[in-house]
């Protein structure tokens, strides 16, 4: 079942230029995909147009992710990728909104399709940004007391923070003084 | 000596409880935690923690070679690799803009669906064994062996294969492995109807899943479920139909769908689609043997590794075979997403090149870190038993899950 993309791009410049005006920045298809680039204070509402208009029906929100193009000198900092499908047409697009450093907040699209919830959690523990009126914005993969974000591109592969195992000899605390001292790995602050 | 306490506690005080399962439970396939909140035995609220077996492979993927990652591919679902290393490669394979031989789209095809088979059993054995049948556990992992010897004689590894490249496959079929399927798949079905036979009609399994964790189509479409467990809800969308990719549109077969929404559902879709996997690979297998005399690989040594008997004697396969190993192929800048129809669902590589020869960025969005969502919704109003086969019928992979 091919999709003609060249004619969903022009219904999606038409539909949403009049709706959205100046506020859709670009409208593209490289490697046989669709990408719209929109500023982020209007993310909620391209989504719902996304989701209900009948000529798009985008009914499924496949994932959602960010990329932090520090490392290629890009600003704004962050990308945020909402990469969606529609089960009734079967097309696929990218919606991708801008964050800068100064301001990590975006909305949350939970209200248009719950999926989001764990994805936006997950892109958050990762990259750091804030999706306003998430229901519950907690680290999910990382655990909950761990500092920084892992996928940013200033944060190294090994880890902020390093420990060793050191062999010794001392007893424990709270342990007998009298026993054999056996030796034993203790995990320690370098 | 003890002695009996009572707590006095007056009736109206008594609250929802709060269960812990996992992350060491044997039923929660894996390391996955969910404490429920339950009053009596009923589910109130079943929420997930996640991040034990995180690993970082997104952030490895950053640090490696398009082909050292592809080994990390196949520790994320480890119970289909297949799939996942072809999901990664043909991301790569986008980005790059390469056509791969027919003859690899055929291979690829058929053990894609041998994985789907593989991973599917398993889920049936485990599965069933949760839910207090032995005997369907030791078939199942029965015709698994076999399928896990068809891939130890064609890439010497049964587990984690790595066997997919870049334009290509790490080495290329041969008669004697081809025979070994066609046994293999002659003998399947008999193995699955009688698997049917074992639990379609047993009483005590389908007390254990009719009517258990339903979920309508809208639901589970809003939770983004995607795999056996959208399409147990009447949703009929799978990428290998929809958005085709490899020979899938090529073949004839049919996407299983069923309407009920419960585990029942799940379970029948899965069972159809192991089906339809045979169908496919047994055409993918005839496939394979008209077009026995071309190539698999594509030619171009500065992406393909060259032959490892041909290192040895001529120097320019040494200085491809050593440019590749050493710094690897460049990708040009691209911002791609590829999605496959992995065994759980929909599993897609978002990748972004910046020219280098490492990934800029890849992003995984797996299919059973995103159909847990539904656990919870799944769950509520149904009893901890039933919230065993509630995570039976989603199977989810932890590796894949945590990443």
């Amino acid at each position: 079942m091919a999709v003609d993309l060249e004619k969903l791009k022009e219904e999606l410049r038409n539909k949403m230029s009049e709706f959205f005006g100046e506020k859709i920045k670009d409208i593209t298809i490289s490697h046989d995909e669709l990408v719209m680039e929109v500023e982020k204070d209007i993310i909620v509402e391209v989504c719902m147009k996304l989701r209900d208009d009948p000529s798009f029906q985008f009914d499924l929100l496949s994932y959602v992710t960010a990329v932090d193009y520090s490392a290629l000198g890009r600003e704004p900092r962050y990308g945020v990728i909402y990469q969606l499908y529609s089960v009734q047409k079967t097309h696929r697009m990218r919606v991708k909104a801008y964050v800068t450093e100064d301001d990590l907040i975006i909305d949350t699209v939970y209200s248009v399709w719950k999926t989001a919830d764990w994805l936006e959690r997950e892109t958050y523990d990762m990259f750091g940004i804030i999706f306003r009126n998430h229901p519950d914005l907690r680290r999910i993969l990382m655990p909950e007391d761990w500092e920084g974000h892992p996928l940013r591109k200033d944060f190294p592969l090994g880890g902020v923070k390093s420990f060793y195992f050191k062999r010794s000899t001392e007893p424990r605390a709270g342990e007998p003084k009298n026993l054999v001292p056996r030796i034993r790995e203790q995990l320690s602050d370098i | 000596m003890a002695t009996k306490r009572t707590i006095e506690m007056p009736v109206e005080s008594i609250e929802s409880m709060t269960l812990n399962m996992g992350p060491q439970h044997p039923s929660t396939h894996g390391v996955l935690r969910v404490v429920l909140h339950l009053d009596g035995e009923v589910v109130e609220r079943a929420i997930c923690h996640l991040g034990y077996l995180h690993r970082a492979k997104e952030k490895h993927a950053e640090h490696k070679t398009y082909h050292q990652f592809i080994p990390y591919t196949d520790r994320m679902d480890y119970l289909a690799p297949m799939s996942n290393n072809t999901g990664y490669v043909m991301a790569v394979e986008k980005a790059l803009g390469l056509e791969v031989t027919q003859r690899c789209v055929y291979l690829r095809t058929l053990l894609c669906e041998l994985a789907r088979i593989s991973g599917h059993l398993l889920w049936l054995g485990t599965g069933a064994l949760e839910l207090g049948a032995m005997t369907v556990f030791l078939w199942s992992f029965t015709q698994r062996e076999k399928i896990y010897d068809i891939f130890e004689w064609i890439c010497g590894a049964r587990f984690t294969v790595s066997y997919m490249r870049v334009g290509g496959m790490s080495r290329e079929d041969y008669p004697e492995w081809r025979r070994m399927v066609r046994e293999f798949l002659d003998q399947y079905m008999a193995a699955h109807r009688e698997f049917e036979t074992m639990l379609n009609g047993n009483e005590i399994f389908l007390s254990r899943v009719v009517d258990v964790g339903t979920i309508n189509g809208k639901d589970a479409l809003q939770l983004g479920l995607t795999g056996p467990a959208l399409r147990g809800s009447g949703i009929n969308y799978d990428a290998r139909k929809h958005t085709p990719y490899l020979a899938y549109e090529e073949f004839d077969w049919e996407v299983a769908v069923e309407d009920r929404g419960d585990c029942m559902a799940r379970y029948l879709v899965r069972m159809k689609e192991m089906e339809e996997s045979w169908k496919i690979a047994c055409q993918a297998l005839e496939a394979l043997e008209k077009t026995q005399n071309e190539r698999c690989n594509i030619d171009n040594p500065k992406i393909i590794f060259p032959p490892k008997e041909n290192v040895k004697r001529s120097m320019e396969d040494l200085i491809h075979h050593f440019l590749l190993a050493s710094e690897g192929f460049k990708v040009p800048p691209a911002e791609v997403y590829q999605a496959i129809e992995g065994p759980k669902g929909e599993l897609g590589f978002f990748l972004v090149s910046d020219g280098g020869p490492k990934a800029y960025r890849l992003g995984v969005r797996s299919p059973s870190f995103i159909n847990l969502q539904g656990l919870e919704k799944m769950s509520i109003g149904y009893t901890i038993s039933d919230v065993v086969a509630i995570i039976a019928s989603l199977d989810p992979v932890m590796g894949e899950v945590d990443r």
